[in-house]
């Protein structure tokens, strides 16, 4: 033996060495190694220190449940992953691992001071002292806190790694490719069923990989399985979630066993539909609860075994074993077989199976029964042990240099829990196992009860005749949970599991308590002399093990998060300087700045340019909805507070949507093109929630009307052009239309051509100018538009973007929906009664509107404000009270809901909703601000050409 | 994610493809002006809210558009019917 690596032995491969670094330090291991494997090999024994206490922590486990030796593995820059198990971390030429919440070293850290400190850490220790000064938590608490405890850093930079998705279909899924699940895949290869097998290790059989005498049964096997062409293998495949339907979340870690990171997908994320499915997840050894059960040394018997048997690693030149499980005594039998010193079995049984007995006599073990582990001697690793009998309480210490814990064996029901399968409590396994299914799903193998590793009793904590507060007995290894913290809890009165663990957080760490979670039901149970079924059991949920934020999202980050919608126009603004916003999920040109001008600048130009000659706005983006049928009429009659049967071809008229709660929902100007066609606008973000209501009312209310709704949202370019010259520039563009203002009044459709294209031409206006709004087949729109452009340079034509649309629509008091009204605003508190048919027998939402609190006074209404200092410019959101001399809080009347300062004015606007604002024309209201309180006069909302002698040219 | 049956497709579709809707069988009534405001209210906001079976409508949004009803238990998340609109609450 070199070192702790054993001569022989093993399923490493010792002609491939590796080097690697941990903590700066190189080491070499071999191919087929994990990190904690190699480590221990070159003798490394401690791994981590503990979250809250500091304590020097090494390996317990050899497989996924590890709490204790956390690691961030640095793959180059942005590739930094904390918190990583090194258990499952494969070695590479190359790889570098760091060990976590120690500073300034591992083995000399200055957080170990909490350890000396423990008495004060009691359980709920953070939720006893922090709680006062209330101020003192975001300042001084909470980042001390922070900087002692935690796990490994975030990292900062930007994962510059890919991550790919999939969907996948199979009529049966074996979770787990130990014996069990290797066993079901091979009964039913021979169907025509689709199979897929999934394992988190980097080769099938699991258990089995520890076991040389099932190598050649193993390789077999696979070896059929690889051959079948219905049978998928996932290695390095973890299933960390089981969703209703039989749907199964797993992801597959494909570069990072690859010294080369930059090559292909990091992760890939799998979203598997099971006809049926099978859990295989095996069994996990529980830990015994004694004083120094957490000394970089002490770890479970079961992983000796693996370290030993698949990577040739001794864990100890002269191991010792606290066994309350037979399983324990066939894994020393193991070791010693392979070479490795035993010091000792202790057993906490008064009798266990004589041939155990035999075996241990024969290979020359020296064993003590009915005596139990009460300290561990040596800080950074175990040097001795003390042992006492429990016959006559002597203490007596043995030398050794591991302690292998054989506290019996819990079912891996986690996934089996997520698909919401109920547990029963078995006493002879001291496990909750799994009873009946909620899915297609059934459990093989060690997860479903089933193994042979023996017979055990189950023990809550090992007997000592220490005095109880003085030891620390760790239960949960992660989170730094003693067996004095949940007696602490059940003392100060916690009774459910649910209560204690959150109290004390046993099983809350990133292990979700995979070793902790049922000694801490046993130590529970027995504090509060009640059996483990009536103390419940806490949920597991999804992931099964921690997954990366990459292969959950997948592609959908950056540009790919969510899609961006753009016009057949965006491509013109973004070749002419737009500054763009998104609105819903549309990309649209804010403002066009020229050079020099920032966005006060360009909105005041482009607004004036509007006013005076012609402005051009990209309107692309409303909602569109044609209305067909016979019935049109009636059902635009039923869903729009405005009458609309009488509408004639060819006008157009403005439409307010109500819910039935009689509050505004959308609105918008719509035309009759034939006595059985509406072309209907929403507002851009409106447009698929409108959609959906009315296609809600007409499939399920009124289902007897003929008439089709049709999303024409994308089929249509439109092209706002808006001004005093709007009509000279596109008379000479426009065939088949008379656009004479008797001949194509305000509020009129036509349709014609324009520059050759077919076009519904509106004549309408969201600025109070003389406006048109040209509609046509999206793929024209950039050439209209360019067209336009073209002749329109005659009159100086200006593009125009949402922010100055903003400020002219304003000006003229036109609403915006979901801006100037919040869901709680009815016609009447927006002033827009004159849009209510009165004389209509019903339209959704008009018999709330004589709701009690609807008709009640003192609503908010929407008014104008207007500031005593015309240049200031209120903030909209702005709150508004009428006496600011109040004490405060102070009684909050309204909010500024739109506010600009207006070019065409020379002064600052505003509209606001204000309780009673309808009365209040004239009176002077006060909107603080941090420094100064400004004041307003209440005014209507129409601040230019209230006539509307523009429009009608 | 649950799969859910489209009784106008005849097909288990998955759950992203369809909105929930609220709560079924609740008609608008004929003449909502001659409802006092308790039946209004009623109408407008009482809604069930029950331990176990409960009558929902949804809608295949992302396939064929239709609104459906369908009774759902709220312990398991378990779809137990789906019917199209108008016919009989089950």
């Amino acid at each position: 033996m070199s070192g702790f690596r054993l001569e022989t032995g093993g399923r490493v491969d010792r002609s491939q060495p590796v080097t690697f670094r941990f903590d700066g330090k190189a080491y070499q291991g071999f191919s087929g190694d994990t990190l904690a494997s190699a480590l221990l090999a070159n003798g490394v024994m401690l791994f981590g220190r503990s979250f809250k206490y500091h304590r020097p922590r090494g390996l317990v486990a050899a497989g996924s449940e590890e709490p204790n030796a956390l690691i961030s593995v640095d793959r180059g820059p942005g590739r930094f992953t904390p918190n990583l198990r090194a258990t499952g971390v494969e070695i590479h030429d190359g790889l570098k691992a760091f060990s976590q919440n120690r500073w300034p070293s591992l083995s000399m850290d200055f957080g170990a001071i909490n350890d000396r400190l423990g008495m004060f850490f009691p359980a709920g220790f953070y939720n006893k002292t922090f709680m006062w000064p209330r101020s003192f938590w975001d300042r001084v608490y909470e980042p001390a806190i922070r900087k002692m405890a935690g796990l490994g850093d975030a990292p900062t930079a930007e994962d510059p790694d890919i991550y790919a998705s999939t969907y996948a279909h199979c009529d049966l899924l074996i979770i787990g490719a130990g014996p069990a699940g290797i066993d079901a895949a091979l009964g039913a290869m021979d169907t025509n069923k689709r199979i897929v097998l999934i394992d988190e290790q980097d080769e099938l059989g699991g258990g089995a990989l520890a076991d040389p005498a099932l190598w050649p049964w193993l390789e077999r096997s696979v070896k059929a399985l690889a051959d079948a062409p219905n049978v998928t293998i996932l290695t390095r495949t973890t299933a960390f979630g089981y969703y209703h339907d039989n749907f199964i979340g797993a992801v597959q870690r494909l570069t990072d066993h690859l010294p080369d990171v930059t090559h292909g997908s990091r992760e890939k994320l799998w979203r598997i539909r099971a006809g049926e499915v099978v859990l295989a997840q095996g069994a996990i050894e529980r830990p015994l609860v004694f004083d120094g059960n957490d000394t970089p040394g002490v770890m479970l018997s079961s992983a000796a075994r693996v370290f030993a048997n698949r990577y040739g690693v001794a864990v100890g030149k002269s191991v010792t074993l606290m066994a309350s499980h037979d399983s324990g005594w066939h894994d020393v039998f193991t070791l010693a077989k392979a070479g490795i010193g035993i010091a000792a079995i202790i057993d906490v049984r008064e009798s266990v199976d004589s041939a155990l007995m035999r075996e241990a006599e024969r290979l020359g073990i020296t064993f003590y029964l009915h005596h139990g582990v009460v300290g561990v001697n040596g800080r950074h690793g175990v040097t001795s042990v003390d042992i006492c009998n429990y016959d006559d309480q002597r203490v007596h210490r043995v030398e050794t240099d591991a302690l292998l814990m054989a506290g019996g064996w819990t079912p891996s029901v986690h996934l089996w829990s997520h698909s919401k399968g109920s547990l029963k409590w078995r006493d002879d396994l001291g496990a909750y196992v799994p009873d009946v299914p909620n899915e297609n799903v059934h459990c093989v193998g060690g997860c479903s009860g089933d193994w042979d590793f023996g017979k055990g009793t189950v023990i809550d904590v090992l007997p000592t005749p220490k005095d109880q507060s003085r030891i620390k007995a760790f239960v949960d290894y992660q989170n730094d949970v003693t067996a004095k913290d949940i007696k602490l809890a059940v003392r100060e009165g916690f009774r459910s599991i649910e209560h204690i663990k959150r109290y004390t957080t046993n099983g809350m760490a990133t292990d979700q308590g995979k070793t902790s979670n049922l000694n801490g039901l046993q130590i529970a149970s027995s504090a509060l002399n009640k059996p483990v079924p009536d103390i419940g059991l806490t949920s597991f949920r999804p992931p099964y093990t921690p997954q990366t934020f990459g292969a959950l999202a997948g592609h959908a980050k950056g540009a790919l998060f969510q899609p961006t919608r753009t016009t057949n126009i965006d491509s013109w603004a973004q070749a002419h300087g737009a500054v763009f916003e998104l609105v819903a999920q549309w990309r649209r040109a804010r403002y066009f700045p020229k050079a020099g001008e920032d966005m006060h600048a360009a909105v005041n130009r482009e607004c004036v340019a509007v006013r005076s000659s012609v402005g051009i706005f990209d309107a692309s983006t409303l909602g569109k909805i044609e209305v067909v049928g016979p019935d049109a009429a009636e059902f635009l009659n039923r869903m729009y507070t405005n009458p609309w049967k009488a509408l004639e071809p060819g006008r157009c008229r403005y439409g307010l949507l109500l819910k039935e709660d009689g509050f505004i929902t959308d609105d918008g100007v719509s035309a009759r093109l034939a006595p059985d066609r509406f072309h209907l606008t929403t507002t851009t973000g409106g447009a698929a929630r409108v959609l959906n209501m009315m296609e809600d009312y007409l499939q399920t209310e009124w289902p007897d009307l003929d008439v089709w709704l049709t999303s024409t949202t994308e089929q249509y370019a439109v092209i706002a052009l808006q001004g005093p010259n709007a009509r000279k520039l596109l008379e000479p563009l426009v065939e088949g239309i008379d656009l004479s203002a008797e001949a194509f009044p305000h509020m009129a459709i036509r349709e014609g051509m324009i520059c050759g294209i077919k076009t519904r031409l509106f004549r309408v206006s969201f600025t109070g100018e003389l406006g048109f709004e040209i509609n046509v087949p999206t793929a024209y729109g950039r050439f209209v538009w360019e067209q336009l452009m073209a002749h329109g340079a005659q009159y100086d034509i200006t593009p125009y973007g949402t922010e100055a649309m903003h400020v002219l629509r304003a000006e003229k008091g036109f609403i915006i929906v979901g801006q100037d009204t919040d869901g709680t605003v009815t016609p009447f508190d927006a002033g827009l009664d004159w849009a209510v048919g009165k004389k209509k027998p019903d339209f959704v939402g008009k018999r709330s509107m004589a709701r009690p609190d609807i008709v009640a006074s003192g609503r908010k209404q929407l008014v104008g404000l207007l500031t005593d200092d015309p240049n200031v410019v209120l903030e909209e959101g702005a709150q508004i009270v009428a006496d600011p001399k109040q004490p405060i809080p102070m009684t909050m009347i309204g909010h500024v809901t739109s506010s600009y300062w207006s070019e065409t004015l020379g002064r600052s606007i505003a509209m606001a909703l204000v309780a009673g604002g309808h009365d209040m024309v004239g009176d002077t209201l006060y909107i603080p601000m941090p420094g100064k309180t400004h004041t307003a006069k209440v005014s209507g909302t129409v601040f230019y050409d209230p006539e509307g002698a523009r429009l009608h040219v | 994610m649950i799969l859910i049956h489209c009784p106008y497709c005849d097909e288990k579709r998955p759950e992203i493809e369809f909105a929930n809707a609220g709560q079924a069988h609740i008609a608008r009534p004929l003449d909502p002006s001659g409802q006092n405001d308790a039946e209004w209210e009623d109408y407008l906001f009482i809604r069930a809210n029950p331990r176990g079976r409960h009558h929902e409508r949804w809608r295949h949004i992302h396939g064929c558009g239709r609104f459906f009803n369908a009774v759902r238990d709220t312990v398991t998340d378990k779809f137990e019917t789906t019917y199209k609109a108008g016919e009989p609450r089950r």
